[in-house]
């Protein structure tokens, strides 16, 4: 149709006239039923794969907090006895496939309430722990404060005697934490302590930052690996984080069956707030650590959906009337 | 004083040499205001603070103002402020270009006058002499003068003062019935929100209380704050947290959608008419989903049902009727120099009967060319070219011209005709007015011999009220005659004449024009003397119009109908010509069960003939109707329901009846019954009638309505209805003026209804559920979050997730959706206008609707929050690192969330732009992460962007994908098997014609 003139006539273009091409699915028989069968077996498919590595993966835990039923540590709850150090013994009697890793794991423990100060807002988190008698406190704010200073040592028992297991303290952060987000400030003639003069510890540390890791110099300050594991604070009020890896010697492919001692030095207090205190070797998989509840809720929602279509085969048969009128 | 050749009685044309100005620039002597007229609201320097004034006054924006005010208190702020103030800011600046824009246009176009406008009463002494004011010398802003090079003119008000002005404004805001309910949602919202900061208050105040007090190691609390006072604070921080459930964005995107589906109307090519090159219009851009939901259609008939193009068809002459085409070749207008070559007559007695010189059949068509107001332009001659104000004078002039009786012109106080080929000039003497009361109009001439005559045509009831008794005979007849025409639906008229007394007339003159001058009760004193004068008439015959139905009207009737529309014409006719179009356009059928008849005289007997008619549709109906109590608080608001009846009936009323019938004794008896009929023709009403019927129905049923038509005597109903539609065609702008929605042609109301009103409101409604289950189900996450982080108001996301999830990553897919999507394409549309239904029983949208949304998203969330959280419980990265902490946690709930509710969208008709922006906003969502979540932004802005790293390393983790699967899948399949299964045990009509039009079995239409 050709326009004339100044014409009124509305454009004829699909847009205008609401024609555009478009895909209209419907929701026939023919399409939901069998996906609903597809879906199902694919996420039972998941599922048992998910289960079955789930269920490969080992995992060793023992509460030390030494209140309730935990007898381990029990030695330890007075908060006047320190420095207190407790032995947990046990032992395998398989080998604990390597890579193994070490946790300590803390129960109704809220680093995620919001004026614990996660890093979300550091210009304005850091109170109450700003200043010590109008002195900067380095790090500063509660969740440095309260940052956990139990210490564990792993020996296993080779003929009667101790045998140090070695602790791999090293790469426990993220990539991103140690490289990118913490700095230390800039050393002054080669000391990193004296980069952080004019500030004082956080009140509840036994050390300054900067000597958190006698062994190690180049893990202190901001940097320390046990620092940036526990500043990453958690989700929820039950948590784990990465303690060691036991990754070296003879090690390397895991703890070999035997008898181990735990020595652990017990300082963190969580007995006041019925906190839980736990510690734990595990292994990971592609799918990371232990965690049953998704092969199961995969294996659940699978078998629900080839429920589901054949319920909607049966309602389909008994009820698909193709020939009713308007 | 120059007087010039042509003049117009719209102008006052009183000597006047010192006003002499052209027409189009007038200007006022007297300096009360500037001359100049602002219709618009804003100027440059104003529309900043004004508007922004203006925006806070609407509660939400004032609400969202109280929110950021609650986040710069530090105890209290739960959030950054940019997460309100960004979407406040954009809300508001979308907001302030949308007022803009219509400011803009408002200087552009005016707003309707209201129906004031057509009184004026003022008194101009000039000389000594008073001169008669009246609304037929006063020219309005906006109106243009047609036929006139020059006139004089004096401008009585100008600036703020003019009528316009004083005009603008008082039409009311229409709101549709979704705003309504939205209003009471807001509120309901309002409720829940203050609810569930309650709830988490009193879970802060009870964790402070056994945990916080012991956890204070770790975690000290404040000076001066105990667990109750942390409780009190919690509340208002959980409001900001939870703010997201009145989304400031919503009443936003509503106009956005409501304007995009406005241009659609305005695009329509099938509802353009080439002949008249007119486009159909949406002047309103904020009611088209209620266009989904009509129930009640309120018609004119003149000019919208039928063509308003009139043809003279028959007559009758003292008794003798001129109607039957006795030759099929017309009449031969030859003998005729002046006559109308597009002219057709069938009858060759009449032309007979003229050449004759009957002299009844001479005064008959010499009252035709003079009693009118009709102007005749002749720009060479012999070449005349009649403007009238209403088609039927256009027609009866043309008529007399055709026969031998030519209108050549006009002066105030002279009409030039040519009869039977000899010019002659008759005086003016007074011109008796037609009005909607009068229905009558009356010209007193003074023929070049000097005789005095009184030439009347009007209504056939008035003017026989005042005929002489001699005539008693000749109505006899003429009535019989009369009583045909309307039969097959021509509009008739009545026309007499009298010869009058010299002295009397004099004498009547000097009162006339005393009358004529005075400022109080003008319009009575005149109407008396007008009373006086009209008596004693003698008849001459009556006239016959045909107006043609416009194409269409009865197929469109017939859908509209069988979209359970039901369809009243209102019309001036009589009740006989009404019967005939109802009968012509398919709305009383032969095969009706019956059609009831009101005219009555007295109040008892309409309720009499109104009880039996509905008596008589369903005997076991009681007298006392059931009414329904609309609210618990709005003790006014009565409901009456709709009653059931077998078989089809048909209501004709007529204006007598109908004024009784609209008294409050008698209304809901009046509405009951016309309710049950499928169909009802009121005629002879009044345009304040018409309103009346349009606000009755509007009272007691809770049904939206729709009025159409196309005069100015429609202007009240239309704006009394819901929705007013003009036509815009032979008379005049004043129905489209104050009209909502405007096309040429009434056989488009079914488009706009069936295809575009359907579509509006399944998109609002659509759009509506997705927006309310998105801020729910967002919000609800925080909520159950709350139970695993002390209630301390901790967010579950991150806060730029929060600040851009409704603006940036959800806004697209929706508006998209809500813009494009079809249940079924138009076509299907017409052929089931079944599909209508649902719109009028709100079943779309609805507090149930709502109830069920606020469900879904409860399930959502708790699918969403819970299924992360037992998947991340305890568990770490496959390197053993961290995977459980806040940040890649916020991370996982955020993509669930995102990716959940972008599946759940129920599109059922996707475009590429739909595609686009749904695949298109999910990708924006991690191309925005992995920026805000880079090396690079933390580098540069370390405050702000501290989830450095979250990215990279949750999300290459299977388990997070995993679990992000499994959420969506069980957020989505439910409601998948849901609806299979509802359109396998009860399909609407709707899941019927998309299930036809996939098997695509129906026919080709």
């Amino acid at each position: 149709m050709k326009n004339q003139g100044t014409t009124n006539r509305p454009d004829n273009t699909a847009f205008d006239q609401q024609r555009l091409p478009a895909w209209q699915p419907v929701l026939s028989a023919g399409i939901v039923i069998p996906g609903f069968l597809l879906v199902g077996l694919a996420f039972i498919g998941i599922g048992v794969a998910l289960f079955v590595t789930s269920r490969s993966i080992q995992v060793l835990e023992n509460d030390y907090t030494g209140t309730g039923s935990s007898v381990h540590c029990s030695e330890c709850v007075n908060p006047k006895t320190t420095p207190c150090t407790c032995q947990l013994n046990f032992s395998l009697s398989a080998l604990f496939q390597g890579p193994v890793f070490l946790y300590y794991g803390l129960s109704n423990y809220f680093q995620n309430v919001r004026g614990y100060g996660s890093l979300r807002r550091p210009s304005s988190s850091c109170a109450p722990y700003q200043y010590d008698q109008n002195t900067t406190i380095a790090p500063c704010g509660s969740v440095a404060n309260s940052m956990f200073n139990d210490t564990f040592t792993l020996y296993q028992l080779v003929n009667a005697t101790r045998k140090t297991v070695p602790l791999d303290g090293k790469g426990i952060a993220w990539w991103t934490d140690y490289n990118i987000k913490f700095r230390n400030p800039p050393e002054v003639d080669g000391s990193l302590a004296a980069a952080f003069n004019g500030t004082v510890k956080p009140v509840n540390w036994p050390k300054p930052v900067y000597d958190l890791d006698p062994t190690n110099p180049a893990n202190n300050g901001f940097l320390n690996q046990d620092f940036l594991v526990w500043m990453r604070t958690a989700a929820l009020p039950d948590f784990w984080k990465l303690y060691r890896r036991i990754t070296e010697g003879e090690y390397a492919s895991g703890l070999p069956a035997g008898n181990y001692t735990l020595e652990i030095q017990y300082n963190y207090p969580v007995a006041n707030f019925a906190g839980r205190k736990s510690v734990i070797f595990s292994n990971t998989s592609w799918m990371g650590g232990k965690n049953q509840f998704l092969g199961i809720a995969y294996l659940v929602t699978g078998s629900l959906c080839v429920v589901m279509s054949a319920v909607m085969l049966i309602v389909y048969a008994k009820f698909n009337s193709p020939d009713e009128d308007f | 004083l120059q007087t010039k050749s042509r003049t117009i009685t719209s102008i006052l044309t009183v000597p006047l040499a010192s006003f002499s100005f052209p027409c189009t620039i007038m200007s006022s002597p007297f300096f009360f205001q500037t001359n100049a007229i602002k219709t618009s609201k804003y100027n440059l320097f104003t529309f900043l603070p004004l508007n922004l004034f203006e925006q806070f006054q609407r509660i939400a924006n004032a609400y969202f103002l109280f929110l950021l005010i609650l986040q710069v208190i530090p105890a209290i702020s739960s959030l950054s402020w940019f997460t309100t103030v960004v979407p406040l800011v954009l809300v508001l600046l979308v907001t302030a270009v949308k007022d803009a824009s219509d400011d803009f246009v408002r200087e552009v176009h005016c707003e309707p006058p209201n129906n004031r406008l057509d009184k004026f009463t003022g008194t101009l002494t000039f000389r000594d002499q008073k001169y008669a004011l009246d609304n037929e010398r006063i020219l309005l802003r906006g109106c243009t003068l047609r036929n006139t090079e020059w006139c004089f003119g004096l401008v009585i008000f100008a600036g703020p003062e003019t009528k316009l002005m004083q005009n603008c404004g008082k039409t009311t805001f229409k709101r549709t019935s979704i705003d309504h309910l939205m209003n009471v949602l807001v509120l309901f919202i309002f409720g829940f929100l203050a609810f569930m900061c309650t709830v988490l208050a009193i879970g802060n105040g009870i964790w402070e209380f056994q945990e916080g007090s012991v956890f204070t190691a770790f975690l000290p609390r404040p000076d001066g704050v105990d667990a109750s006072f942390s409780a009190f604070l919690t509340f208002w921080s959980y409001v900001i947290i939870l703010n997201t459930v009145v989304p400031i964005s919503l009443y936003v995107s509503v106009e956005i959608i409501r304007l995009g589906n406005s241009f659609y109307i305005d695009w329509d090519r099938k509802m353009y008419y080439p002949r008249s090159d007119t486009p159909a219009e949406a002047r309103t851009t904020t009611l088209n989903e209620e266009l989904g939901q009509i129930k009640y259609v309120f018609s004119d008939k003149t000019g919208t049902l039928t063509q308003n193009i009139m043809t003279f068809n028959k007559c009758s002459i003292s008794g003798k009727s001129y109607e039957i085409p006795k030759s099929p070749q017309k009449v031969d207008f030859s003998y005729n120099p002046l006559a109308d070559p597009k002219f057709s007559f069938h009858d060759h007695s009449l032309v007979e009967a003229v050449k004759l010189e009957a002299p009844e059949v001479h005064n008959f068509f010499r009252l035709l060319a003079l009693c009118h107001t009709v102007m005749a332009e002749e720009k060479e001659e012999g070449n005349l070219l009649y403007q009238a104000q209403s088609p039927d004078e256009g027609a009866l002039v043309t008529a007399a011209r055709n026969f031998g009786f030519v209108f050549r012109s006009r002066t105030p106080e002279t009409i030039t005709i040519v009869e039977m080929g000899v010019q002659k000039s008759y005086e003016l003497l007074a011109i008796l007015d037609f009005n909607n009361v009068r229905k009558r109009m009356s010209v007193i001439v003074q023929s070049p011999e000097g005789k005095l005559s009184l030439y009347c045509k009007g209504a056939d009831t008035i003017v026989y009220e005042r005929l002489h008794p001699s005539c008693s005979k000749l109505m006899d007849v003429t009535t019989e005659h009369l009583n045909e025409f309307a039969g097959e639906g021509l509009r008739t008229l009545v026309l007499a004449h009298k010869n009058l007394d010299e002295d009397y007339f004099r004498e009547w003159s000097t009162r006339h024009h005393m009358a004529s001058t005075t400022l109080e009760d003008r319009e009575e004193r005149l109407d008396e003397l007008y009373e006086e004068i009209e008596k004693d008439l003698l008849l001459l015959g009556a006239t016959a119009i045909e107006d043609k139905l416009q194409d269409g009207v009865p197929q469109t009737i017939e859908q509209l109908s069988k979209a359970n529309i039901k369809i009243w014409v209102l019309t001036g006719d009589k009740q006989e010509t009404a019967e005939n179009i109802g009968y012509s356009c398919n709305m009383l059928r032969e095969e009706m069960t019956d059609v009831f008849i009101i005219s009555a005289d007295t109040p008892q007997e309409v309720h009499e003939e109104l009880r039996n008619a509905r008596k008589k549709m369903k005997p076991e109906s009681e007298d006392e109707p059931t009414i329904i109590q609309r609210g618990i608080l709005d003790k006014k608001s009565k409901m009456l329901p709709d009653e059931t009846v077998d078989g089809e009936y048909g209501l004709v009323i007529n204006g007598h009846s109908l004024a009784y019938a609209l008294d409050k004794s008698l209304e809901q008896e009046l509405l009951r019954t016309a309710c049950m009929c499928k169909t009802v023709i009121c005629c002879r009403v009044t345009p304040l009638q018409k309103a009346q019927v349009v606000e009755l129905v509007k009272k007691y049923k809770q049904a939206v309505t729709l009025a159409i038509g196309d005069g100015a005597n429609d202007v009240s109903m239309i704006k009394a209805a819901h929705i007013g539609v003009g036509i815009s065609g032979q008379e005049g702008m004043q129905a489209v003026l104050s009209s909502d929605f405007s096309f040429a042609q009434f056989r488009y109301l079914q488009r706009l209804l069936l295809v575009h009103g359907r579509w509006s409101y399944l998109r609002m409604c659509k759009f509506l559920r997705y927006f309310f289950y998105k801020n729910f189900t967002f919000t609800f996450v925080h909520f159950w979050y709350a139970f695993f982080c002390g209630f301390s108001a901790q967010t579950v996301y991150d806060e730029w997730f929060i600040t851009v999830y409704n603006l940036v990553y959800t806004a697209l897919p929706v508006l998209g959706m809500s813009l494009f999507d079809q249940d079924v394409n138009d076509r299907w549309s017409v052929q089931f206008p079944q599909l209508y239904s649902p719109g009028q029983l709100n079943k779309y949208f609805s507090k149930t609707a709502f109830f069920k949304c606020v469900l879904h998203s409860c399930y959502s969330s708790l699918v969403l929050f819970f299924i992360p959280y037992a998947a991340m419980y305890d568990t770490v990265r496959d390197d053993g690192r961290d995977i459980a902490d806040y940040q890649s946690f916020a991370l996982l709930a955020q993509t669930c969330l995102l990716i959940t509710v972008c599946l759940g969208l129920d599109t059922s008709y996707w475009t590429a732009v739909n595609q686009f922006f749904l695949w298109g906003s999910l990708a924006v969502y991690f191309a925005i992460t992995f920026t805000m979540y880079s090396n690079g932004m933390y580098l540069i802005f370390t405050a702000s962007f501290p989830f450095i790293g979250t990215a990279r390393n949750s999300l290459n983790q299977p388990n997070v994908w995993l679990t992000i699967l499994l959420t969506s899948i069980l957020c989505v399949l439910p409601v998948v098997a849901y609806r299979f299964l509802l359109i396998q045990l009860c399909p609407t009509i709707n899941d019927k014609v998309r299930v036809l039009r996939g098997t695509g079995t129906a026919k080709k239409t």
